[in-house]
């Protein structure tokens, strides 16, 4: 299997006024092409930040890469200059964020806004296989054929709206189309049905899951909820505090997660009623990333801590085929 | 019924809407259009819905934060939109609001000491060392620490902002809590642990909940009845586990498969809604549900509003498949 990203031990700080946030703490993450990946996790994790920082989007400074490489079809993201950046965002790598209102320009027509980001890719994009100066008229077309694949009824009308004239649903369609417009390798999308009613929400996954079956791209799929990531992912990495503790598949996640936070977490999920039982929390909160727990960032939560959680970092060990996590409970 | 403790009639809201805005030929959002329920002291109501349905306007007008255009609310068997604005001031003790967002709903000026006192100090004029007791009892009961009384919101995680904002809302001993999605906005290691502590909470104080979320999980964990809302309208009732598990109303049914299964194995059959949700400045004709229903008889559900039906479990729906009762 091809692999189209491989992010190689990460470690991301962040210079705040109280202190230096360790905001990532050396992540390793691996996606072949067509892959569907879940980045899982609560605030503070390091979800976004893993994602923004793939396509070179964090502040810096604040932010700082300490190390690490991540590697797009074999050449490190990190090395390369703003000018080649610009030809992986948008083209080679996309994104969706997770409030559609704030991505789409208030002011332009749907139409405008497509039509700018199909044409952008045109000017010094270096594939060499494009059509180069295609004319504006292409252009609409191509943003219509969009809007059908993304299944907004009536496109050619509907393109003429401006971003307030259209529903959250609506405009979270309009922004993959944007993103796929290129064909990119690899889609990212960070929350992005959070903001959506849940009816809305469900036609947006299987519209995802449509387009992955149909161009086959990558999806990387950040997400607080379990139940989202399950819908369209077939991978699942969750993360803790700027770790990557657990990477399975979907089927072994649920069938047996190894990892106690993992655990902590499925069994937060709400059961169908009380009398089924009582859904359970993690005790405890949310570590300061400035002064971080010593070795294993959860330990403080965790019910199954040992001495050794206090002092050692637990590496990433494979525990039965293609399942990962990174605990001291499963060291040999 | 005498233990009924809130009794909603026929509540209506419409807001207008200014001359030459729309060409419809309704001028008003019609956000609350003939709601009824009824909550028992001590029971955990939940109303659920999407965007436009109207569960948050309902909240607000039981408080009577906003005023409705039509209808009744009954409260022990008196109808509080006939109450003068003191009368409105003693009762609004007994029933008290928890707010979505733990981050926006407390001043970010004032301690948590502050916050918890004020509704004290205005309603039974506390003041030194009889008003530090009762905040301090409040915040035992929500399980925060003394020393958290003198922090200012930013310095709390939104579990114990939450909380601070229970303790507020518990000071005057109210018998009813509306809680407007009070765990959106939290982790979903901390949610569990919210609703598990509202629900010990609520025994322990003798409470009646209103739920209002469009999470259906957390409505099916923490709530006995249900009411789904579509547009204004109930358009579904019961019992939350007869609800849940055996929906009526093609909406109720669609929204139940919409949920997102964390499991590996997802439902086969699902239900995908066309379209979007109507505006509420444009209700559809007849049954407002039509323009999306994947289970549409016909001209009838575009041209009559469907009547309740009620069956013998308790629970109701509107929807025309019920409209003839079935025999045998």
């Amino acid at each position: 299997m091809e692999l189209v990203l491989k992010i190689n031990d990460l470690r991301i700080e962040f210079d705040t006024f109280e202190g230096t946030s360790q905001v990532l703490d050396g992540i390793d993450l691996t996606l072949e092409r067509g892959d569907t990946m879940g980045l899982v996790g609560e605030t503070g994790c390091g979800k976004s930040i893993t994602a923004k920082a793939i396509l070179r989007l964090l502040p810096i400074p604040p932010a700082r890469i300490v190390s690490g490489e991540i590697l797009f079809q074999g050449e490190d993201i990190l090395k390369k200059s703003e000018e080649e950046m610009k030809r992986v965002r948008g083209k080679r790598i996309a994104m969706v964020f997770q409030d559609p209102m704030t991505f789409l320009n208030p002011l332009f027509t749907i139409e405008e806004q497509l039509v700018d980001v199909i044409l952008a890719h045109q000017r010094g994009n270096g594939s060499g296989n494009e059509k180069r100066g295609m004319s504006r008229k292409d252009a609409v077309k191509k943003a219509v054929q969009l809007l059908g694949e993304v299944k907004i009824p009536q496109p050619e009308l509907r393109i003429k709206s401006y971003p307030h004239e259209f529903s959250g649903g609506m405009r979270q369609r309009v922004l993959i189309a944007m993103a796929l417009s290129r064909s990119p390798q690899i889609l990212i999308a960070d929350e992005p049905t959070t903001a959506l009613d849940v009816t809305i929400q469900a036609q947006i996954l299987w519209l995802m899951n449509d387009l992955v079956q149909r161009y086959g791209h990558s999806v990387l799929l950040i997400s607080h909820d379990l139940g989202v990531v399950a819908k369209v992912c077939k991978r699942i990495a969750v993360m803790y505090a700027g770790n990557i503790v657990e990477d399975c598949s979907t089927a072994q996640l649920f069938r047996r997660p190894l990892h106690p936070y993992t655990q902590g977490l499925l069994s937060s999920i709400l059961t169908f009623s009380k009398r089924e039982g009582e859904a359970q929390g993690i005790k405890g909160i949310i570590p300061d990333l400035i002064r971080p727990p010593p070795g294993c960032r959860f330990h403080p939560r965790c019910l199954r801590a040992m001495e050794v959680c206090k002092e050692k970092k637990p590496a990433m060990i494979e525990f039965e085929q293609g399942h990962w996590v990174s605990c001291h409970l499963y060291h040999r | 019924m005498p233990d009924q403790l809130l009794d909603v009639r026929n509540l209506k809201k419409h807001f207008p809407l200014k001359k030459g805005f729309l060409a419809a030929h309704h001028g008003s959002v019609r956000a609350v259009d003939g709601v009824s329920f009824s909550i028992r002291a001590g029971g955990s109501f939940g109303l659920v819905g999407e965007s436009g349905s109207g569960k948050t306007t309902v909240a607000r007008i039981i408080l009577r934060l906003v005023e409705p255009t039509g209808g009744e609310i009954l409260w022990e068997g008196r109808d509080i939109c006939k109450f003068s604005d003191s009368e409105m001031k003693e009762r609004r003790r007994n029933m008290q609001m928890i707010f979505q967002d733990p981050h926006s709903s407390l001043n970010p000026r004032k301690t948590v000491f502050k916050s918890v006192a004020e509704p004290l100090v205005i309603h039974e004029g506390l003041s030194g060392k009889k008003l530090r007791k009762r905040v301090e009892e409040l915040m035992e009961i929500v399980g925060l620490k003394r020393e958290h009384m003198f922090r200012y919101p930013h310095e709390l995680s939104g579990g114990q902002k939450q909380r601070v904002g229970i303790a507020r809302a518990l000071s005057l001993q109210p018998r009813l809590l509306i809680l407007d999605e009070p765990t959106s906005a939290l982790d979903v290691s901390v949610q569990a642990q919210m609703l598990n502590f509202l629900e010990s909470l609520q025994k322990k104080m003798s409470l009646t909940y209103l739920f209002i979320s469009h999470n259906l999980a957390v409505i099916r964990y923490t709530c006995d009845m249900v009411a789904v809302m579509y547009l204004g309208k109930i358009i579904e009732m019961g019992k939350t586990e007869t609800v849940f598990s055996s929906p009526k109303h093609p909406y109720t049914k669609a929204l139940v498969l919409a949920i997102p299964r964390p499991q590996a194995e997802q439902p086969e059959k699902m239900i995908y809604l066309e379209g979007d949700i109507p505006s509420a400045t444009n209700i559809p004709p007849g049954c407002r549900f039509h323009t999306r229903c994947q289970a549409k008889i016909g001209k009838i559900c575009e041209e009559d509003e469907p009547t309740t039906r009620y069956f013998s479990d308790g629970s109701q729906v509107d929807c025309h498949l019920y409209r003839e009762r079935r025999t045998g």
